[in-house]
């Protein structure tokens, strides 16, 4: 099956990881799952008030009966993201994390150090980590080196719409781990970067604000489900290597005006002037 | 004694345990979570757990995420 996806013991039933913050409204929010029908959706935790409004936020999610990653959104260090890990286990009754540990609030880009603490903690206490992370080699090595099945590597900064900053260092990753899971994770904007992921042979691509704050957010799920099932079916379907110059994609064989005495020689490449006769 | 729930300082009378003051503070039977003190307190233990002044409380339930 191009779309399904094994993690664990879950089988995800697509390659798209859908966030479920910034929606216009919680009606659109479900309306995009639907077009979208994602593999995952992820979610977190925010303090809650006494009016309840996780509850009802979580009562939409649950109907769908779609596996849920929670995530560390906001920690800034390893020691708020393992107890924040530790109370979406308990809630979601999942022990999956999407392990965010950011480094700073200009790019939020990933912490490597403090993602590694973390990792390592969290693994010995029973989780599954699903780290978001910068695109370095090393950094994934230590990460699969201390249980990682799973790497998450930023395509650009959160929310920056930029797609895929640094495409050599994504492919260098597929080419060095084709064993382990790999989900583009954060700075997806249109759905042909998802298709780019896709066809480098990624597992899947978690996006967000792309589809949330879209003109359309509805339609622009249903876009990147498409963007998404089409680049891995590209993938799986071997693309031709490129290469400097053109070849030919209809036959040359019986074309009309070709002649036996011509011996390969094409009218159009004869010199200037040239008539059929100085050619025999 | 006074202890910080999610941020806000509140008085309270008497060293409660985390079972009586999500019931006090209107959280009972909802879908929370509870770190005491930036640890994690499991849902089994809070019957157990008594507070103590200058204790911070953070209560969380799910919500929106990417």
């Amino acid at each position: 099956m191009t779309r399904a996806l094994n993690i664990g013991d879950k089988i995800l039933a697509g390659r798209l990881f859908l966030g479920t913050a910034q929606y216009p409204s919680p009606d659109i929010l479900r309306q995009c799952i639907e077009a979208a029908q994602p593999g995952l959706i992820t979610v977190s935790l925010r303090r809650e008030n006494a009016a309840g409004k996780g509850q009802k936020f979580w009562g939409i999610l649950k109907g769908f009966n779609i596996p849920v990653l929670p995530n560390t959104a906001g920690c800034f260090t390893a020691k708020e993201a393992v107890t924040t890990a530790e109370m979406a286990r308990e809630i979601f009754e999942t022990n999956w994390i999407k392990l965010e540990v950011i480094a700073d609030d200009y790019a939020l880009a990933p912490d490597p150090v403090g993602l590694l603490y973390a990792t390592e903690n969290l693994i010995k206490k029973g989780f599954k980590v699903f780290p978001y992370m910068t695109e370095d080699e090393t950094l994934a090595h230590e990460l699969i080196d201390m249980g990682c099945d799973i790497l998450m590597p930023w395509g650009a900064p959160i929310g920056s719409g930029r797609g895929l900053n640094n495409t050599s260092a994504l492919k260098l990753l597929r080419e060095k781990f084709p064993d382990i899971t790999l989900v583009v994770d954060a700075g997806i904007g249109a759905p042909s970067h998802a298709t780019a992921a896709m066809e480098m042979g990624y597992d899947a691509v978690l996006l967000n604000t792309a589809v949330a704050k879209a003109g359309d957010p509805v339609k622009m799920a249903a876009a990147f489900a498409k963007s998404i099932e089409a680049g891995r079916e590209a993938y799986l379907s071997g693309i031709i290597a490129a290469q400097e110059t053109a070849s030919a994609s209809t036959p040359m064989i019986d074309r009309p005006f070709w002649h036996q005495d011509y011996n390969d020689v094409i009218l159009s490449e004869a010199p200037k002037g040239a008539k059929s006769k100085d050619l025999k | 004694m006074i202890i910080t729930i999610n941020g806000q300082k509140k008085n309270i009378n008497g060293a409660p345990d985390i079972g009586s003051i999500l019931q006090a503070e209107g959280y009972a039977g909802k879908l929370v979570a509870v770190a005491r003190n930036g640890e994690f307190v499991p849902r089994g233990e809070y019957a157990n757990t008594n507070l103590n002044d200058g204790d911070q409380l953070e209560i969380v339930a799910p919500m929106q995420g990417g």
